[in-house]
């Protein structure tokens, strides 16, 4: 009975240890850059995606106004538009992050679309990529690549 | 006088039956007119081509998208998994469908390995451009190709998003627009099942 109860509570402190790897927080000036991800992908055909939280703990709006990894040779930012139930995928020039808020790059809204891929990215692994931002400048975070059925980052929004 | 009541009872019976056939005769014609039932005429990654008719009995999930697409599609195929996964043993009354909206460029990729990576239950379609547009039209639905020098190849597609339900007859049912969660269309499904 201890024993079990022992085991449970090393289990307990092991989870979050586990999620976190998947979960790098990056913070530079005032933005907070956490639960950035990807889906896995087969071969180097098709493009990937790139999914990120950004919370803006500052009183002044910055910018996302492009990204750059070394696992694609032309990424770009696209927004995902719903018109009368049809799906367009416009490129975005810059995405807005004011003040006092989170923006999420998520599934069905701003995505980071990863083209050219030099690899195959893999379930389990990790890419860097460099967000580039009009006032906080350059932020490198940690992606991790999920199962390509994956639904949502590893560790849920950010706060 | 009570003979005169029971004939006037007896007729009141007689008129309350044909008007419950009545309403139950248009109540059918009226279901009848309003079974929407869409076809599809598409080869399978195998080349074998796949009506709508040969899946009577089982209920259709289908989407219309394109593998080159990277967040819509794998995230409505990552739904569609989830949704297969819950439905237990349930699951085998319902055939999950992706229609390819591209589908030169998805039957070169490898449209089933694409598929098999979210549910293995998934069945990939890719025709050629009429029997493609065919399958978009009877469905009432819409995919386009639009040219982007910026996109891989030159182009994209913009494609309606939802996931279309259709019943054990064939007949049109429902459809669960984009971000629907699998919970909520597991909820429905088991309703139906």
């Amino acid at each position: 009975m201890l024993k079990s109860l022992l085991a449970g509570m090393g289990l307990a402190v092991m989870l979050p240890a586990v999620a976190l790897a998947d979960c790098a927080e990056v913070s530079q000036g005032q933005l907070l850059i956490s639960a950035a991800w990807s889906r896995a992908t087969i071969g180097t055909a098709r493009p990937a995606v790139f999914y990120v939280t950004i919370r803006n703990n500052g009183s002044t709006d910055d910018r996302l106004t492009g990204i750059e990894t070394p696992v694609a040779g032309m990424p770009m930012l696209h927004e995902t538009v719903m018109t009368d139930g049809v799906a367009s995928m416009p490129h975005a020039s810059d995405i807005s992050i004011p003040a006092g808020q989170t923006v999420s790059l998520a599934p069905g809204g701003y995505h980071g679309m990863l083209m050219d891929l030099e690899e195959e990215l893999k379930d389990g692994e990790s890419f860097p990529v460099t967000l580039k931002f009009e006032n906080a400048g350059p932020v490198s975070v940690e992606t991790a690549v999920l199962p390509l059925r994956a639904r949502e980052a590893a560790c849920g929004d950010a706060p | 006088m009570l003979k005169k009541i029971r004939i006037a009872l007896w007729v009141a019976v007689a008129v309350s039956l044909v008007g419950v056939g009545a309403l139950l005769w248009r109540a059918d014609r009226q279901e009848q007119a309003a079974a929407f039932k869409p076809e599809f005429s598409l080869p399978d990654e195998a080349g074998t081509v796949r009506t709508a008719e040969e899946f009577r009995g089982k209920h259709l999930l289908v989407f219309f998208g394109f593998t080159n697409c990277p967040d819509v599609c794998p995230t409505t195929m990552a739904e569609v998994a989830q949704v297969m996964d819950d439905l237990g043993p349930e699951a085998e009354d319902v055939q999950p469908l992706f229609i390819s909206v591209d589908p030169a460029r998805d039957r070169e990729s490898g449209l089933g390995e694409y598929l098999a990576a979210f549910h293995p239950s998934i069945l990939g379609l890719a025709g050629d451009k009429a029997a493609t547009k065919s399958a978009v039209n009877s469905f009432k639905v819409f995919g386009d190709r639009q040219e982007d020098a910026s996109a891989p190849g030159g182009y994209t597609m913009s494609h309606s998003s939802s996931l279309y339900l259709l019943g054990p007859r064939g007949e049109w049912l429902r459809q669960f627009e984009y971000g629907t969660p699998a919970d909520d269309i597991i909820a429905d499904l088991k309703g139906r099942l």
